[in-house]
């Protein structure tokens, strides 16, 4: 209910919002959460588990129960913590893990066979029949178990990645935080300021107490309004750091778009690089282990103080408090201030000193409770007695929990602090942070203010910066007093992690089957491994692990804190990978004209390239690169080979380099020569093939496969840069410089010289020639290279005017009978040639394997050279290149089938070899292949038969040399 | 005689303006990569003072001097922008043209930091990357030269064909900014 003049939303404006389908009033500022306890709306939940009815625990990102759905359909978020979802109108949440509603949960009857499903159930009970786990078990144990669900559908809404980087990060915005950002800003640092809640200010918006003389509440907002005054510091709130990596880098959370209905980002994850940081996360409160502790309306005392002193709402209507510290008695003492009727504050403590208007049970324990949807009554027994009492809300405090997490991010381990029964940080856990306040075990406001001014100071001084003097402002300063109370035996479950469904129980029978190691305890029962990482279970469990082996809690030792501090969405991480994000798109500068003549695109690394250019009539992919094929040995085709690599390579060295990377010699080749390249790896295997160009004495321009041009060029640098350093020789991509095409056909030289203002022949401008030339008034480039084995040319042009040749020589081209041609004809033209791809260098094979020894030569050094001479790389017996014909000439090839003898069981002991590229050849009018074969240069003309296991595929090819067309290469020579 | 018709990369994609925002087109023309050979750079940069007033730059630095530019380009090796090289350096120095090898893009007003906040890994605050500073960094998934060309605004290089998915990511980066500032 809401307390009429409590909380700091006095005046907010009403907001209306929906949960399960029921309308509700809210206010501004409001979570979800403070708004439904504020509409007496206790259930929000079921357990993962059990299915059982759970409330709300906590008031922060650490809640394991309030998880609920926001949104519909693809825009659907689950297991969203209604703590920290603001409300906004309209918003439309939904509880999870129940069917058909809330309130009756068929699953629920998990509760009622509890018994059987303790820890460890699924290991010993479905191990057989074997099968039966995946078919049976597992389905079923996933849909009965679990958190929200996803919708199934992609969301389109965008979310956001982002870089930030500061002197100084503080992360809280507590009492603590608030004086490390203070000092650290005043001191001239760059500070970024970062909280997870919507309104900065951390327990001093939770608590009723004063600072510096004035409502914490405006202190908070003095100091934040100077803070947003200063140049040098940036607040962020709503944003989670969720890790702490190397070389002072954060990762970072924030909800945008997330807490209202605003268009843009939903969430942005920031990557945050701070000179030195300053941990101030505060403390979580522990629950306390007592049996049936889970019911909705029994929550952690501070998170009551924190709904009644900042949202003005009071979890119930009679409140009971259960405590092992005097922390807890202020949630009695704030209560009964405010008019709400506090039942009962009972204390474990039997020296406890409480005063208030409320009655007091000192030495007591709660050992029961009632109510199935939500509390009705507990059970105290204390020094008088034992007594029922009637409450609707009780608030547990097992002590508070220093928020360590982040200071385990990178392997350090807690130390354990007896005085407050908790683990405290480590100093110098993360390299250039320092932890102050109560993440670091200092519990008074007071104390946690002059921490944080102690701490940015320490920052500030390794930056080499001069700490100012600030003012201690006056705060509270009490003694934090606690006896340690972990569990409190009776009949009934005693749950400890609320989000995974463990009890104490579980933890027990963990130690009783010897997990005696606390990480094999956490996986043996789960405590720990849901969402919340154990957050309000951890230090428990342990505790209790460290009971039941007769250890202490220091040698149990704790679990590893991993980041993210809280569940990070994937969308989030991978923002900037959505849709069209995903990678670069490299579009050719004919890219207009393939796709206005509708073109289908394929995929080469990142370029789109044409994968033929369908014309009315043709039905299929392979009408048109039939025609296309047809058309380049009958006459003409134009194609886009911009994308393959152009490398340019200038210097007094140029040549010994290009010799010690190719298998083959550049050193001898003429100026305004081509001569094909083939780059093997230092293991001898080949690496990647093309021509190159020698344009100057000292100047060549080397060509890649489209695929390996980033490789080539990594490859080139690492050369130059480190095994030829005393090289002179520059290395400078000029593939995006130039647009080049090749023209293949019999008519070639014609088109091309219709290009060209002065014509080349035959005789000055022979095979594999290159030189400088005038394109339509541009300076270009034209080489007379083939990869269709006709008589071919390549003319490039700088990529302005790339387009405008495209057009133009398609245009004549189409003139002459010829036309554009796509990857598709591209791929047939040269398995007729038997020129190969990647497909057959696929980086298993030498140059050897397909039939390229000689052009290693033996004269010099070149890269791989050595590596290729090895024992069993000139085997006769390696798989060689070949060619294969079907018997049948229409009967099928398949890239990837395997070989065997035509009597053989097609078995893999009896594999010949394997299939790489297929085509049907237009030209020839049969189905052809590339393949490596078992001794294949010797095995021409023997019938070998083609087995694909998959395509279930059976085909008698004869094997034959590689080229199929024109060996002695007459056409490429014109 | 037929003419060739030159385009520029960024052709019909900009300029584009959202919220306070605006990326606009920049031609790079001429621009030549000079990277000096062995034991040369001395001689280099006193021709490129005494041609064109800027001299070989500082790693991660940017010169000017009325219209002309040298960018910083990596290790050895620079760009130089609107003039021609300097006759005299051929043979000191690799020269290959590059005026047609880039899209660039200058991205300014207010907010053009945040947004390249969302794609550069690059500490941009003015203290840290000053009017003249550049580095070779990436743009989310591409390899880019980012220069600070005044206090609000930048120019962002990619390779040419990568230009459409350069405007794609600028556009996207100030649609979320400028959502937020709604």
């Amino acid at each position: 209910m809401r307390v009429a003049g409590k909380g700091l939303l006095t005046g907010a404006a009403p907001v209306s919002f929906t949960f399960d389908g029921t309308s509700y009033q809210g206010l501004q500022g409001d979570t979800l959460a403070s708004a439904l306890l504020a509409n007496d709306v206790r259930l929000m939940g079921r357990s993962f588990k059990y299915h059982r009815p759970r409330g709300v625990l906590t008031a922060g990102s650490e809640e394991p129960s309030a998880l609920v759905r926001v949104g519909k359909g693809s825009q659907a978020v689950p297991n969203v913590r209604a703590t920290q979802q603001e409300i906004f109108d309209g918003i439309d949440a939904a509880s999870q893990n129940r069917w058909p509603n809330l309130k009756y949960d068929v699953l629920s009857v998990n509760d009622l066979i509890s018994p059987f499903l303790s820890a460890g159930f699924y290991y010993k009970t479905f191990m057989w029949p074997r099968a039966f786990w995946e078919g049976l078990y597992e389905p079923f144990i996933r849909r009965a178990a679990g958190l929200g669900a996803l919708s199934g559908e992609s969301n389109a809404e965008p979310y956001e990645k982002a870089f930030a980087f500061c002197d100084v990060l503080v992360i809280g915005s507590g009492p603590a935080g608030l004086m490390a950002a203070l000092t650290a800003a005043r001191g001239g640092a760059d500070v970024i300021l970062a909280d997870e809640d919507s309104r900065m200010g951390g327990r001093l918006l939770a608590e009723t107490e004063a600072v510096d003389g004035k409502p914490a509440a405006h202190w908070t907002a003095d100091i934040l309004n100077e803070l947003k005054g200063m140049p040098n510091v940036r607040l962020m709130n709503r944003t989670t750091v969720t890790g702490a990596y190397d070389h002072g880098t954060f990762g970072a959370l924030e909800r945008v778009g997330l807490h209202g209905p605003a268009d843009g980002p939903r969430e942005c994850f920031w990557r945050i690089v701070a000179r030195g940081a300053v941990l101030a996360a505060g403390a979580l409160e522990r629950p306390i282990a007592f049996p049936d502790n889970d019911r909705p309306g029994i929550m952690t005392a501070g998170a009551v103080r924190a709904y009644l002193n900042r949202w003005g709402v009071s979890p119930g209507r009679e409140v009971t408090i259960f405590g092992n510290n005097d922390d807890a008695h202020r949630t009695a003492r704030d209560l009964a201030d405010a008019g709400v009727r506090v039942a009962g504050l009972i204390d474990s403590r039997a020296d406890a000193k409480v005063t208030g208007d409320f009655p007091v049970f000192t030495g007591g324990k709660i050992i029961a409770t009632r109510g199935r949807l939500g509390l009705e009554n507990i059970t105290v027994e204390h020094e008088g007695g034992t007594r029922i009492i009637r409450t609707d809300c009780l608030a547990m405090s097992g002590g508070w929990n220093p928020s360590v997490h982040l200071t385990c991010h990178m392997n350090g381990r807690p130390e354990w602090k007896p005085e407050i029964a908790s683990f405290i940080p480590r100093p110098g856990a993360i390299p250039g942070m320092v932890v102050a306040g109560s993440a670091q075990g200092i519990f008074s406001t007071s104390g946690c203010l002059a921490d944080g001014i102690r701490a940015a100071g320490k920052v500030l001084q390794s930056l080499g910066m001069k700490a100012p003097t600030i003012e201690l402002p006056t705060a509270e300063d009490q003694t934090y007093a606690l006896e340690p109370l972990w569990v409190v035996e009776g009949k009934g479950r005693k749950w400890l992690d609320f989000q995974n469904d463990v009890t104490v129980r579980d933890i027990r029978l963990a130690a009783q089957e010897n997990f005696r190691s606390v990480e094999h305890m956490k996986r043996y029962t789960t405590q720990g491994m849901a969402t919340d990482q154990g957050k309000n279970s951890n230090v428990a469990a342990l505790a209790l692990l460290a009971d039941a082996t007769g250890r202490g809690i220091p040698e149990t030792g704790t679990t590893t804190f991993r980041p993210p501090y809280v569940p990070v969405s994937i969308a989030a991480m991978g923002a900037g990978g959505q849709g069209m994000g995903f990678a670069p798109q490299r579009f050719t500068t004919s890219h207009q004209a393939s796709h206005e003549r509708g073109a289908p695109m394929i995929e080469a690394g990142y370029w789109y390239r044409p994968s033929y250019f369908p014309r009315p009539g043709e039905k299929t992919w392979l009408d048109s690169c039939n025609r296309e094929v047809n058309m380049v040995r009958a006459s003409v085709g134009v194609c886009d080979v911009s994308t393959l690599g152009k490398i340019d390579i200038q210097g007094h060295d140029a040549a010994t380099f290009l010799d010690f990377v190719y298998s083959n010699t550049f050193s001898t080749l003429p100026v305004g020569r081509v001569r094909y390249g083939l780059m093997l790896r230092e293991d001898g295997h080949v690496m990647d093939d093309g021509t190159t160009a020698r344009l100057g004495d000292n100047h060549y321009v080397m060509t890649t496969t489209t695929a390996a041009a980033g490789l080539v060029m990594r490859h080139l640098d690492f050369v130059a840069q480190v095994l030829r350093p005393e090289l002179d020789v520059q290395i400078v991509s000029v593939t995006e410089q130039w647009a080049q095409f090749s023209v293949a056909g019999p008519k070639s030289r014609d088109l091309v010289n219709a290009m060209l203002d002065n014509h080349v022949d035959d005789a000055s401008f022979p095979y594999m020639a290159c030189g400088s030339v005038n394109v339509s008034g541009v300076p270009g480039r034209l080489f007379r290279i083939s990869f269709s084995g006709e008589q071919a040319y390549e003319i490039a042009v700088p990529a302005r005017f790339g387009g405008s040749l495209y057009r133009l020589m398609t245009a004549q081209a189409e003139s002459m009978g010829g036309g554009p041609y796509g990857m598709e004809a591209l791929n047939v033209l040269r398995i007729e040639k038997g020129f190969i791809t990647h497909a057959e260098i696929h980086g298993r094979t030498t140059a050897f394997d397909i039939g390229m020894d000689r052009m290693v030569s033996l004269k010099k050094d070149c890269i791989g050279q050595t590596a290729s001479r090895r024992e069993g790389l000139l085997e006769d017996t390696r798989e060689q290149l070949v060619g294969l014909r079907p018997i049948a000439a229409e009967a099928k090839l398949t890239a990837g089938a395997h070989l065997f003898d035509k009597e053989a069981e097609a078995i893999r002991v009896n594999d010949q070899g394997y299939v790489t590229s297929v085509c049907y050849s237009p030209t020839l009018k049969t189905n052809l292949g590339l393949a490596f074969l078992k001794r294949g240069r010797a095995r021409h003309g023997e019938v070998i038969r083609l087995v694909d296991h998959l395509r279930k595929i059976e085909t008698l090819c004869e094997v034959c040399d590689p080229v199929f067309l024109d060996p002695e290469g007459e056409r490429l020579r014109g | 005689m037929v003419k060739l018709i030159a385009r520029t990369p960024l052709d019909g994609l900009t300029p584009v303006t959202i919220g306070t925002v605006t990326v606009t087109e920049v031609t790079l023309d001429p621009m030549t990569m000079i990277a000096p050979f062995k034991n040369q750079l001395a001689k280099v940069d006193a021709l490129l003072k005494a041609g064109d007033g800027v001299g070989f730059p500082a790693p991660n630095r940017m010169e000017s001097s009325d219209g002309v530019r040298i960018l910083w380009a990596g290790q050895g090796r620079a760009l130089l922008i609107g003039a021609d090289a300097p006759a005299g350096l051929r043979g000191l120095a690799a020269l290959t043209d590059q005026a047609d090898a880039s899209a660039c893009a200058q991205i300014s007003g207010a907010g053009a930091v945040d947004a390249l906040a969302r794609l550069v890994p690059v500490d941009l605050r003015l203290s840290h990357f000053p009017v003249g500073q550049t580095a070779r960094t990436f743009v989310n998934h591409m390899a880019a030269s980012v220069t600070r060309t005044a206090p609000d605004a930048f120019e962002v290089m990619v390779m040419r064909s990568m230009g459409q998915t350069l405007i794609h990511e600028l556009t996207e980066a100030m649609t979320n900014i400028a959502a937020r500032n709604a």
